[in-house]
């Protein structure tokens, strides 16, 4: 493991959790922040049959980085007739919240911030703090725009709440585990014994359980992009309706971190998608660190594949978001409370009756 | 309930149709021109900047009279007579200098009517657009190729020659009259025809 490697390595127990506890932020969330904001704006173009940034760089690849220096710079603005306090925390709620999924989600076989056995309902329980800090930041701007943003924010997040954890329900039903290092290491070997497919499971169950999987999995992926906000349930920060939702005061740095953890959540629900249907970071074909005797190769490779995957769904989530309008908010109450949450229900009593098998 | 249930499946089916569409848009190429650097094609006839080639204008003031909007300022001097300016491109002898050829771009609204009446075809559209300016007054374009220093020096001498010619004049007046006196002087008797015609009426 990661931690046990860098306390040999520096022989301080406190210098290696820090490390360990860092490097997700910068060796994986800022990259990935920066190369998802260029791949959103080049992915968008393109769909759009336009070019998006090109002049910063080759085909514009640093205008993150421009846009970054660029808000570093900026006054950072508080409106006189906020609250302080919380509209100065706000953000660093949001981040937090988004932030701290990341402790628990296996980057690789090696590396995982924190292998604690309840794992998916850490994620699930600390990404609530993200609700606090888009209601804390609606309520605090004072603004009305801000504020109804705000309310849509919490009222969707916590709807949404209900589908994705019926479906966890059912996975840790099926599998008998919290942490999602389990759950990864469960789909080891290929990719027939990934949860899509119904998991390392034989016969019969195997195949039952198939078209639920693929229906669990869908339901969870919709459900968890409404609960990052992005566009066909964007209602929160709807351009067109409220300038931009609970965000609308922010400018500069604060305004940035908000980005962030747009971004930060985008990846952590792609990667519970991928734990949990995809293997997480277990390689479809087998390892060629395996192969080779190379052990030291395969946590890369898991690694890898865990990126690959992750970014493989946070493309999906740019896709949906340049195919789909946006949902006006009674459809999309509807669409939760009448399609999504009796779907997963049934899924839920289904392979409940096929565990029995 | 079976439509509860088709509902679901139309809607997902429709997004599977959309999100086909959408990356198949992934792949066009795009549109856009990258405009400072990649010029756009502009139409045959585009109408732009105007260019008077002064080598070729005569001075004859038509194309200002056609500008719907004032914005085109001529004057002229005429030439002494000994002064050669040589000829259009389409062999019209010049007889005028152009002291002031102003077009104010700021108010030109690009119609092209000063282009048609032109006889030598000088002032014609150039295929220049980017021409924007910090001063309203920067949009007043000289054509003029002759030096200021040039335009009073024809225009004194002009004045002069004029002043000769008047002088001439008024001498050759003079002495037209003198020589009239002095007939008039020597032949006091005869009848004047005016008074006859008078007389009719």
């Amino acid at each position: 493991m990661m931690y046990d490697w860098l306390y040999n390595l520096t022989g301080s127990d406190i210098l290696a959790m820090f490390i360990v506890s860092l490097l997700p932020l910068f060796v994986f969330i800022l990259p990935f922040a920066l190369l998802a904001v260029l791949a959103e704006r080049k992915v968008s173009a393109h769909m759009q049959d336009r070019l998006g940034p090109m002049r910063v760089g080759y085909h514009g690849i640093l205008q993150t980085v421009a846009d970054i220096i660029k808000l570093l710079q900026k006054e950072d603005l508080v409106p006189h007739a906020t609250d302080k306090t919380l509209f100065n925390f706000a953000p660093l709620l949001v981040f937090m919240g988004s932030y701290a999924a990341f402790a628990a989600i296996p980057f690789s076989g090696f590396f995982i911030g924190s292998k604690i056995d309840l794992g998916i309902i850490f994620i699930v329980g600390i990404t609530g703090l993200v609700v606090a800090g888009i209601l804390m930041a609606g309520w605090a701007s004072n603004n009305k725009y801000s504020l109804l943003g705000a309310m849509r924010s919490a009222a969707q997040i916590i709807s949404y709440e209900i589908p994705t954890l019926l479906i966890i329900l059912t996975v840790i039903m099926l599998t008998g585990t919290l942490s999602l290092y389990d759950l990864s290491e469960l789909q080891t070997a290929y990719f027939w014994n990934w949860l899509i497919l119904g998991g390392p499971a034989v016969g019969l169950q195997k195949i039952l359980l198939i078209p639920l999987m693929i229906m669990g999995c869908l339901i969870i992926y919709t459900s968890t992009l409404a609960e990052v906000n992005r566009t066909p349930f964007d209602i929160p920060e709807a351009e067109s309706e409220l300038v931009s939702g609970y965000h609308t005061e922010y400018s500069g740095m604060k305004f940035a971190m908000f980005f962030l953890a747009e971004y930060a959540n985008m990846f952590a629900v792609s990667a519970i998608v991928a734990i949990i249907f995809f293997g997480g970071y277990q390689s479809p074909f087998g390892y060629l660190g395996n192969t080779l005797g190379w052990t030291w190769l395969v946590p890369i490779e898991q690694f890898f594949w865990f990126t690959a995957k992750g970014l493989f769904f946070v493309f999906v989530q740019m896709w949906l978001r340049w195919t789909l309008p946006r949902f006006r908010v009674d459809q999309l109450m509807a669409f939760c409370w009448k399609y999504l949450i009796p779907f997963s229900f049934v899924i839920l009593l289904l392979v409940g009756l096929i565990t029995l098998i | 309930m079976r439509d509860y249930i088709y509902n679901f499946w139309q809607g997902l089916f429709t997004i599977l149709i959309g999100m086909k569409v959408t990356f198949k848009h992934l792949f066009v190429p795009a549109v856009t021109i990258q405009y400072p650097s990649v010029k756009p094609q502009l139409p045959e006839r585009e109408r732009n900047r105007l260019y008077v080639n002064m080598d070729d204008c005569i001075g004859c003031d038509q194309c200002a009279r056609a500008c719907p909007v004032n914005c085109i300022e001529i004057e002229t001097v005429k030439s002494i007579p000994g002064e050669d300016l040589g000829t259009t491109s389409n062999g019209k002898k010049k007889a005028l200098w152009v002291t002031t050829f102003n077009i104010d771009f700021a108010k030109c609204c690009y119609c092209q009517l000063c282009v048609f009446p032109c006889p030598t075809e000088c002032i014609y559209m150039t295929d220049v657009y980017e021409f924007s300016e910090f001063k309203r007054e920067s949009l007043v374009y000289d054509f003029v190729t002759i030096l200021p220093e040039e335009r009073e020096q024809k225009k004194k001498n002009f004045e002069e020659m004029q002043a000769k010619k008047e002088a001439e004049k008024a001498a050759a007046a003079k002495k037209a009259a003198e020589e009239k006196a002095a007939a008039q002087a020597n032949k006091p008797a005869e009848p004047k025809p005016d008074n006859k015609e008078e007389n009719k009426q």
